[in-house]
């Protein structure tokens, strides 16, 4: 249904490529499918407006129309332009002069802010820190309760006032945590609809009376078009120091992270990227850009690898990734390894230039079983040649594994679509393989 | 910086002039031209409708628009095609159960275990017996979450350990609801991401002992969809429907700006209707779907002079 920009950029730069020169109604065509990219990604409309007259510009200054290969330059242009708008990466936290630090966390409903508090808390007590968790969402049902099992669950204390009344339960708590030397204080609050007046000025009063050194405004990563309306009313209300961009482990391509920044001008500071609570990243607006391009996150696939493999089995995959050439026997191995850094369509839909082309290819993780069967089932000339595979050959084999022939054959289709990944990576150029492999 | 202050003040502007332009579009007089086209498409597309079905529905209002003539009456038109699009999607009443039972499955924190709740005090106040089964044994404190809103409304938990296995919970509820003769029992599950082959199939599994327990069970699988997400709406819809039988779908959060028009989206691509919505954290704030009204919150009300 949805094709994602980069199938549509090919499609466009072919197109480009097709009339030998390029015409500044070329480039108008081009940016028309930028546009649909950006709309299909969830960037607000008039924020992808602004943007896409800022890349024209860009684009029909530079040499574009001179270069021989517009498509790359091109895709350049709008890549960095979104880097430059997402922001800066790795933003630091801000600490008060006086401790405790106060870190208040808000957001809409569900957005994933008491997940996300004790990932943070999670994340200063592995430094060494002594933070205090707050339960000061005294409106959803057992949202205390949920706080107090996840901070239980990483060993750091949570606050449950008395009071009725979170502004009280916020500043009670740093009174606690200021008589045993717990610092930072992270509060959480209840979720609210930033039209909610009454809410919003609850808000106030909890900064107000707490003096937080770091407000981190929390969205949901799948969010739409309405992002920025949410986003803008919190930033009036609180000026918040920071956003957190959550359940971004989805296959959402995450516009609204841009949507966001273009009308708060904060930095995202962090990425929630699961339900356990050491799902927690930094920013990386690079990556970002490349998940709203639909470019995929070739990044965090070699960090999960790394995180997963051990090292000299990551260096191997590097290399066998880096070289495409893989045999069956590699593919068997490497199958296994991927496996344990998470599903495979997930990790398929990392790879640049994939997004699309795995789209529609269902990959059954209960098929690795019959994969290491047909393999195992295979001779070791046949393992390194999967050339050679012809139809009496395939039939002695899915007998041999007790399959039928179709798995064999769909057992073959996928190692020849990871084949074709792999050159794709190549393709992707130097300064992207460097990019990501080079550290 | 001088971008993004600029930004920020055609954003403004944007949002106040929103209803605006609803009424200066929808003005009385007003030709079915391309620029009258261009801004029905905005808004639209800022609906999170989404491209395909606004591509769809600006074709209907161009075709109409040669059939008719310039001075068609756009708004009601284009009022009439999206209830068109929300009728289409309407399904025949699933067959009743007995029990009667109600899977609610989707991503997370979309608002499953409030609309349990929700939905059981509906089922109640119809003089229906209703019966609730815990089968989020993830979440922290997500059993404690749906035992609150049982006992708000009188209504039974049956529920497992914390990091149980949620199948064995819903097929105990599913005992427990025929023992008694409970007219319906809703399933509360994990929320969980799409693209996770493993949480998936954990869904799977319930639907499927379920159904091994009773036949036709679960009669329907209701996806809850977060009012404000955009075109992710789509994967979801379909990833749920495919592991899960999606039948239907509860919209909530529509008392905030976000207007949930990737819904439209949903009904339009997929044929799957929307049965219910949620506006507020209430047992109460909950109503089954009314298309007209939806259009209504899509596109702003009709505007008085151009309904003469
Ligand atoms: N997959 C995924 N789930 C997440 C992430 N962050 C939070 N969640 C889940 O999202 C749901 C909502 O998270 P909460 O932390 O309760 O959200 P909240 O903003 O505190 O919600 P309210 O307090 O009700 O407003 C839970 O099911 C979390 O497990 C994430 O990064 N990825
Ligand atoms: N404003 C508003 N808030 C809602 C609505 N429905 C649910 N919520 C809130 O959204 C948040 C999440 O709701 P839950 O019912 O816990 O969501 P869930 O889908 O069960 O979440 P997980 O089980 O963690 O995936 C809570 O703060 C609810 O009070 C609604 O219609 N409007
Ligand atoms: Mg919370
Ligand atoms: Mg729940």
């Amino acid at each position: 249904m949805f094709d994602d920009l980069t199938s549509k950029l090919d499609r466009v730069f072919r197109n480009l490529r097709g009339v030998g020169k390029i015409s500044e109604s070329n480039i108008r065509d081009a940016m028309a499918d930028v546009r649909r990219a950006l709309l299909e990604a969830d960037v607000n409309l008039q924020v992808s407006r602004d943007f896409l007259a800022r890349v024209e510009e860009k684009a029909l200054g530079q040499e574009v129309m001179k270069s021989l290969q517009p498509a790359q330059l091109f895709v350049k242009i709008v890549h960095d332009e979104l880097v430059a708008l997402l922001g800066e990466k790795e933003a630091r936290m801000g600490t008060a002069k006086k401790p405790p630090t106060v870190i208040m966390v808000v957001g809409l409903q569900g957005s994933g802010k008491t997940t996300f508090c004790a990932k943070l808390a999670r994340h200063f007590k592995a430094k060494g820190r002594r933070p205090l968790l707050i339960a000061a969402d005294l409106q959803r049902p057992a949202a205390q309760d949920q706080l107090q099992v996840l901070g239980e669950s990483i060993g750091v204390n949570v606050f449950r006032g008395e009071s009725k009344n979170p502004v009280e339960v916020c500043e009670a708590g740093l009174r606690h945590a200021r008589k045993i030397s717990l610092d930072p204080v992270i509060l959480d609050t209840a979720g609210r609809l930033h039209v909610d007046d009454e809410l919003m000025n609850e808000l106030d009063r909890v900064r107000k009376g707490t003096e937080p050194a770091e407000i981190l405004f929390v969205a949901d990563g799948m969010t739409g078009q309405d992002a920025v309306n949410s986003a803008k009313a919190f930033f009036e209300r609180l000026s918040f120091s920071g956003v957190v961009l959550t359940k971004m482990d989805g296959d959402t391509r995450g516009g609204a992270a841009l949507s966001i920044r273009a009308v708060t001008d904060v930095p995202i500071k962090f990425m929630s990227v699961g339900e356990k609570l050491d799902q927690l990243e930094p920013f990386h607006p690079d990556r970002v850009a490349g998940r709203i391009l639909g470019r995929g996150d070739i990044v965090t696939l070699v960090e999960r690898a790394q995180a997963t493999l051990d090292e000299t089995k990551a260096a191997e995959l590097e290399a066998k990734l880096r070289k495409a050439d893989f045999n069956l026997q590699d593919f068997l191995d490497q199958l296994k390894q991927l496996k344990k850094m998470g599903s495979l369509t997930d990790l398929l839909g990392m790879i640049p230039g994939m997004g699309a082309r795995m789209k529609n290819v269902q990959v059954d993780e209960r098929a690795l079983k019959h994969t290491e069967a047909l393999i195992l089932s295979m001779t070791p000339f046949e393992r390194e040649r999967p050339q050679v595979l012809n139809a009496s050959r395939r039939k002695r084999i899915a007998a041999g594994a007790g399959l039928s022939v179709q798995h064999v054959n769909r057992m073959i289709q996928q190692y020849d679509q990871m084949v074709t990944m792999m050159k794709q990576l190549r393709k992707a150029g130097p300064g992207q393989v460097k990019r990501v492999f080079g550290r | 910086m001088g971008l993004f202050n600029k930004l920020k003040q055609a954003l403004t502007k944007t949002r106040e002039a929103i209803s605006d332009k609803l009424a200066a579009v929808f003005k009385p007089g007003r030709k079915l031209d391309k620029s009258l086209l261009q801004e029905l498409e905005d808004i639209l597309l800022s609906a999170d409708v989404g491209l395909e079905t606004t591509d769809h529905l600006i074709a209907k209002l161009q075709e109409a628009g040669r059939k008719v003539g310039p001075d068609a009456d756009a708004d009601a038109l284009l009022r009439e095609q999206v209830v068109a699009l929300l009728r289409e999607a309407e399904a025949t009443p699933p067959p009743q159960g007995a029990p009667h039972v109600v899977l609610v499955v989707g991503v997370n924190g979309t608002g499953k275990t409030t609309s349990v709740g929700k939905l059981g005090k509906y089922y109640a106040n119809q003089g229906k017996s209703v019966m609730f089964a815990a089968a989020d044994t993830f979440r922290a404190a997500a059993i404690e979450q749906l035992k609150i809103w049982g006992e708000r409304s009188g209504i039974q938990v049956v529920a497992g350990l914390p990091n149980g296995d949620s199948a064995a919970v819903a097929v105990d509820a599913l005992q427990a609801a025929a023992n008694r003769n409970t007219d319906f029992l809703i399933v509360d599950t994990a929320g969980r991401l799409h693209n996770k082959a493993n949480l998936m199939q954990e869904l799977e599994k319930v639907s499927r002992v379920l159904k091994k327990r009773q036949e036709g069970a679960p009669h329907e699988v209701l996806l809850v969809l977060d009012a404000t997400t955009g075109q992710n709406g789509l994967n979801q819809a379909r990833e749920f429907t495919r592991t899960a039988g999606v039948t239907g779908l509860i919209l909530t959060k529509i008392d905030g700006t976000a207007k949930g028009g990737v819904a439209l989206a949903i009904a339009h691509t997929m044929k799957l209707p929307i049965r219910y919505v949620g506006y507020g954290e209430s047992l109460d704030d909950f109503d089954p779907f009314d298309a007209e009204k939806f259009a209504e919150s899509l596109l702003g009300e009709r505007a008085e002079a151009s309904a003469n």
